[in-house]
């Protein structure tokens, strides 16, 4: 988790999936998407309620604190 | 998997929803099976080109992976995105874009529900939803409940298909008012496809008796005994069940006829 390396001034705090993580102050979506270990193809993202429909715009979106972060999939479902 | 083999004579009109040909009438679902291998053996067996699916958070504080897509070949099955456990119009079409966004297809079975017990739709926000999401670009498969009004307002909105309910999800009742479906299917253009409430082949069958164009069922299949082999049963339900409503079946009388000549008995 990233909380070690990333603490008070130099971490920014977005709600990713309704809980609060820690990330280094200038991380992108991308960068989170790294340490949580989710590949982005198998995702999609909402960030602050705009769904990025370009994957490639992850890498360039940067977090802030208060940011919300969704990460959604597919599960089984009728 | 060979296509399914049709007896001389069984031919039918293709089954198509807004110009996609789809190779099965029965739909399945994705959800509750015991295991991922037991699920893709069922839709293997019940001969589904559509499979449903559902869009959620993914848990990231938990190691095991609740996808579906990794046991799924897209290249296989139409994935239909559903908005279950959507209460309002706006979470609906949030879903239904979030859904769209991982790329597959713009077809979404979209599922406004009005009440925690029923699971019933709340059919206003439906026919909202129904608007909204066809004005942008979505084929829409509304769930609803057995009303004709309300199937014919969700045909005028632009839905491609209505799916109106044989009983209430997962409750396996099975149809509850035959003559609610067939006026629905008498009485509009787009396809018709119960969703919902089929418990066993028997209502598999009897459902497309009335002439719908199809079946989506989910619970039926995941909560048997055997998945599998129920999957194998409603696939030759639904097959039976059309044939026989194209066939036309015999009126119904009060009295026997029989069927052995009357005359050339022994004095």
């Amino acid at each position: 988790m990233t909380e070690q390396r990333a603490t008070g001034r130099e971490g920014v705090i977005p709600v990713v999936n309704g809980e609060e993580r820690t990330v280094a102050a200038g991380s992108t979506i991308g960068d989170l998407l790294r340490d949580l270990a989710v590949s982005a193809d198998a995702v999609v993202v909402e960030h602050n309620r705009e769904i990025i429909r370009d994957r490639e715009r992850l890498n360039t979106m940067v977090l802030a604190t208060g940011d919300s972060v969704e990460i959604v999939h597919f599960v089984g479902g009728g | 998997m060979s296509a399914p083999t049709l007896i001389a004579g069984s031919t039918d009109t293709p089954f198509a929803i807004a110009g996609r040909t789809l190779r099965s009438r029965l739909m399945v679902g994705t959800g509750k099976y015991r295991s991922p291998d037991e699920m893709v053996r069922a839709i293997e067996a019940s001969g589904a080109e559509v499979v449903t699916v559902a869009v959620r958070r993914v848990n990231l504080n938990r190691d095991s992976d609740d996808g579906v897509l990794p046991h799924l070949d897209p290249s296989r099955y139409f994935l239909l995105s559903n908005t279950a456990g959507c209460y309002n119009a706006a979470d609906a079409v949030r879903y239904a874009r979030l859904a769209r966004a991982a790329g597959f297809n713009e077809w979404v079975k979209l599922e406004v529900i009005g009440d925690q017990d029923t699971l019933l739709p709340d059919t206003a926000a439906l026919l909202e939803a129904t608007r909204t999401l066809v004005a942008d670009g979505f084929v829409v498969l509304a769930y609803t409940n057995d009303d004709l009004i309300t199937a014919l307002r969700l045909e005028d909105a632009g839905a491609a298909a209505v799916m109106p309910l044989a009983s209430p999800i997962g409750s396996g009742l099975g149809l509850l008012n035959p003559y609610s479906i067939r006026t629905i299917k008498h009485r509009l253009s787009v396809p018709v496809i119960v969703d919902a409430g089929v418990g066993t082949a028997s209502d598999a069958c009897i459902t497309m008796e009335q002439g719908v164009d199809g079946i989506l069922m989910n619970t039926a299949l995941a909560a048997a005994d055997d998945p599998v082999r129920m999957a194998r049963a409603m696939r030759l339900a639904v097959e039976a069940g059309r044939q026989a409503h194209l066939a036309g079946r015999m009126p119904r009388r009060e009295v026997a006829v029989p069927s052995s000549p009357s005359v050339g008995m022994l004095e």
